[in-house]
C-alpha cells in the first residue's frame, strides 16, 4: 500500500479577482522506501504541493483534495493536535536555506533537541547523547562542541547536516527535502546528496526530493514528477523519464541542459512560465509548446496513464500517430518568444 | 590577434583585524593569477564560494587595485594609466551581476536605466541616446515598447537582458559576468546563454565569465580557469580540461556536478579558511590523493598536455 497519497489536491489563494490556483488538482503517490523527484521551474506549485502535505500552506491559503492520506490516515480529518504529531515527525521536510531555515537565537543543540524533546519525550540528557549521535551520523566532525555552535559560527554545508539531523531525528517515514541544496556549492552539494541518499537506504525512509534541477534528479530519483503551471505534466521513472521524455515540456527541459549542448545554440523554450493569475485556456504548457493546435488552445489535457507512467498531452511524443492527429487537428506553431 | 586583457600574477591582499592583542591577519584572496584573454572568446573562472573568483573579477573592472602584478587592459597598464586614458580604460569593461532582481534600480524606467551611461560618458543629445538605447533592446531581444516600463514588470530573464543591455551601451571590449545565468530557470538560463553567445559573435566580445556551474562553463567557455583558496588549480583550453582533468580538484569538481557524474568523487570536508591555508598545496586537506611531499611542498604550476596543472602527481591522471 502507498504511504502517501494524494488526490486531486489543489491549493487557492484568494485575490482581489478571484482564487488564484497555484496547485491544480495533483495527484501523486509514494511507496516506503521511494525515491521520488518533483521537477519544475519556480511558481510551477513544486514547494506548495509539499507544504500542503505538510499542513504548512501560509494563510489565506486554501487546501481541498479528494485524498491527502499519511498510511490509511486521512490527514484532512486530523485536528491540527493531531496532524501536529504527524508533521515533523513521520514526515519531515528539509528548506532550501539551511541560514535562514534555523533560528539564529539559539544553539544548533538546542534546536535540535527541541525537537526530540517534543516528540518523543526524552529528557534534557537522553535528548542531549541522541542529538550527538545524530550529529555524527550527518557526519559533522566534533559533535559535542558542534552542539553549542549557533548557526552563524557553522557554514552552509554543516547548516544543512544539521538540518537534516534535525529531520531525521524521529525517524521518519517520509522525507522531504525541497532544494536541499541549490544555495550550496557543488562539493558540497555532492556530498549532501550522498548523505540523503545514503540515509534513504539505511532506514528504508522515502524521499521526496524537490528541486529544479534535472541533473540533480538523473542522479537519485527513481521516479519523477514533472510540474508545470500548477499541474503534474508527466511522471514515470526515472529512467524512462531521462531516455524517452513524453512531455514536449519535459523534452525541452532536457534539451535545454547547457551540460546536453554539443556546441551550437542551445534548445530554448520560447516566452515564461505563465503565473496563476494568467493562465492560457486549454493546454498551460499551449502558448510555449512547438506541437500547439487548435485542439491543444481549448481543450486543456487531462494527466492520463501512458507507456507506464502519466501524461498530460493530446499528443505525447511516443506516440505514432501523432503527427497525423496535430496535421488533422490544425497546428499553430505560433509560439513566438 | 592582441589581448584584451593581460594579467600578470595578480594578487589581492586583505588585512583581516582580529581583535585587539592579535596581530592582524592577512587573507590572500587572489594569491597569483595570470592569464590573457583574446577578443571573442570567453574564459570562465570557476571555483566554489571564498575561491577568490568574485575579487578577481573586482580587480579586472578596476573596482580594486590588485595588492601586486601586472594587469593591462586593451594595452594600456591598468596600474599606471597614461594620462587622458583612464576615461576610456572604465568603458572598456563593463559587468553583468548574478541577480536581475537587485542590480536594476527599481525606481527608474528601463529607458533611464539604459540611457544612464550615455548621460555620464557621452555628449548625445537625448534623441540620440533613445535611439541608440531602442537599438540596443533590439539587439538583447527586447520590443521598444519596453522603454518606458519599470523592472518589476519584467521576468528575471528579461531583466538580465536588461542588465546586458546596460553593460554594452557604451561598446566595451570586455563583458565580465559574475555568475549571470544561475538565478534563473533552466528554460530562461539557455536563452540568456544564447544570447550571450549571439553577442559576442556579432560584437566580438571577450567574456570573463565567472560561473560554478561546471555544464554552464562547458558550454559556454573557450578557456577555463578552476581557482582554489587564491590559487589556479588547473588553467587552459576547457576541450582539454573537461575531456581530461588532471587536477585532483577539478575532477572532483566535474564529477560532483549533477548529470555529469561519470565515475563519482566525493571530497571530503569543507574549503580550509583562507585566513590559514595549508602549508604545502592547499587542496591537500581534502584531496583524496594526498602524500607527505604534497603536504609539504606547495606544488608550482607546470605546463602538461597542453595546460597549466599545480598538482605534484597529475601524471597519474594521463
Amino acid at each position: 500500500m502507498s504511504l502517501i497519497q494524494i488526490e486531486n489536491l489543489n491549493v487557492e489563494f484568494p485575490s482581489a479577482s478571484g482564487p488564484m490556483r497555484v496547485v491544480d488538482e495533483v495527484s501523486l503517490s509514494l511507496s516506503e522506501g521511494e525515491v521520488l523527484g518533483i521537477v519544475g521551474e519556480s511558481g510551477s506549485g513544486k514547494s506548495m504541493t509539499m507544504l500542503a502535505l505538510m499542513g504548512l500552506v501560509p494563510f489565506p491559503g486554501r487546501v481541498t483534495a479528494d485524498r491527502l492520506s499519511f498510511a490509511g490516515r486521512d490527514l484532512q480529518k486530523l485536528t491540527d493536535r493531531e496532524r501536529r504529531k504527524i508533521s515533523g515527525k513521520d514526515i519531515a521536510m528539509i528548506f532550501q536555506e539551511p541560514m535562514t531555515s534555523l533560528n539564529p537565537s539559539f544553539t544548533v543543540g538546542f534546536q535540535l533537541m527541541e525537537t526530540l524533546r517534543v516528540h518523543e519525550g526524552l529528557d534534557r540528557e537522553a535528548a542531549r547523547r541522541r542529538a550527538t549521535e545524530l550529529v555524527e551520523q550527518v557526519g559533522i566532525p566534533a559533535a559535542a562542541n558542534r552542539l553549542r555552535s549557533f548557526p552563524h559560527q557553522l557554514s552552509g554545508g554543516m547548516n544543512q547536516r544539521v538540518m537534516i539531523a534535525m529531520a531525521i531525528a524521529c525517524n521518519p517515514k517520509v522525507l522531504i527535502a525541497d532544494e536541499p541544496t541549490t544555495a550550496l556549492d557543488v562539493t558540497i552539494q555532492a556530498q549532501i546528496l550522498e548523505l540523503l541518499l545514503s540515509l534513504q537506504r539505511e532506514r528504508g525512509m522515502a524521499l521526496i526530493l524537490i528541486t529544479h534541477n534535472m541533473g540533480v534528479v538523473a542522479d537519485t530519483a527513481q521516479r519523477v514528477a514533472v510540474m508545470y503551471a500548477g499541474e503534474i505534466v508527466e511522471e514515470r521513472s526515472a529512467v524512462d523519464l531521462f531516455a524517452a521524455p513524453q512531455h514536449p515540456y519535459t523534452a525541452a527541459l532536457l534539451a535545454a541542459r547547457p551540460e546536453c549542448s554539443e556546441g551550437g545554440p542551445l534548445a530554448t523554450i520560447p516566452g515564461v512560465v505563465p503565473g496563476p493569475a494568467d493562465l492560457p485556456a486549454g493546454c498551460l504548457f499551449g502558448p510555449r509548446c512547438a506541437f500547439a493546435t487548435l485542439r491543444s488552445r481549448k481543450d486543456r489535457p487531462a494527466l492520463r496513464d501512458w507507456l507506464g507512467g502519466r501524461v498530460r498531452c493530446h499528443y505525447p511524443l511516443g506516440d505514432a500517430t501523432r503527427n497525423a492527429r496535430i496535421k488533422a487537428d490544425q497546428p499553430v506553431a505560433e509560439a513566438t518568444p | 590577434m592582441s589581448a584584451i586583457v593581460t594579467a600578470t600574477d595578480l594578487v589581492r591582499s586583505y588585512e583581516v583585524y582580529r581583535g585587539l592583542f592579535r596581530k592582524p591577519g592577512r587573507l590572500r584572496a587572489v594569491g597569483g593569477i595570470s592569464f590573457a584573454l583574446e577578443p571573442g572568446k570567453t574564459l570562465a573562472i570557476v571555483g566554489e564560494s571564498g575561491c577568490g573568483k568574485s575579487t578577481l573579477a573586482r580587480l579586472v573592472t578596476m573596482i580594486e587595485q590588485p595588492t601586486a602584478g601586472r594587469l593591462t587592459l586593451d594595452g594600456i597598464d591598468v596600474l599606471d594609466p597614461p594620462a587622458g586614458t583612464a576615461r576610456r580604460l572604465r568603458r572598456t569593461v563593463q559587468l553583468v551581476f548574478q541577480d536581475p532582481y537587485g542590480s536594476l534600480n527599481p525606481r527608474k524606467k528601463v529607458g533611464a536605466i539604459l540611457e544612464a551611461p550615455l548621460k555620464v560618458n557621452t555628449d548625445l543629445t537625448s534623441g540620440e541616446r533613445r535611439s541608440r538605447v531602442i537599438e540596443m533592446m533590439g539587439k538583447v531581444g527586447l520590443r521598444s515598447e519596453h522603454y518606458a516600463r519599470y523592472p518589476h514588470m519584467f521576468s528575471g530573464g528579461q531583466r538580465q537582458r536588461i542588465a546586458i543591455a546596460r553593460a554594452l551601451m557604451l561598446q566595451p571590449k570586455l563583458l565580465v559576468a559574475d555568475e549571470p545565468v544561475s538565478a534563473l530557470d533552466v528554460s530562461v538560463q539557455a536563452q540568456v546563454l544564447n544570447l550571450l553567445a549571439d553577442l559576442q559573435q556579432d560584437l566580438g566580445l571577450a567574456y570573463l565569465f565567472i560561473s560554478h556551474d561546471l555544464g554552464v562553463v562547458g558550454h559556454i567557455a573557450h578557456d577555463v580557469l578552476v581557482m582554489y583558496l587564491g590559487l589556479a588549480m588547473e588553467q587552459g583550453p576547457k576541450r582539454k580540461i573537461f575531456s581530461r582533468p588532471l587536477h585532483p580538484y577539478t575532477r572532483a569538481l566535474l564529477t560532483s556536478t549533477p548529470g555529469m557524474r561519470r565515475k563519482y568523487i566525493v571530497v571530503k570536508g569543507e574549503l580550509p579558511s583562507p585566513l590559514d591555508p595549508p602549508t604545502g598545496c592547499v587542496f591537500s586537506t581534502r584531496c583524496q590523493h594526498v602524500t607527505d611531499l604534497c603536504r609539504a611542498e606547495r606544488p608550482v604550476p607546470r605546463t602538461l598536455e597542453g595546460r597549466m596543472v599545480a598538482c605534484h602527481f597529475a601524471e597519474q591522471f594521463l
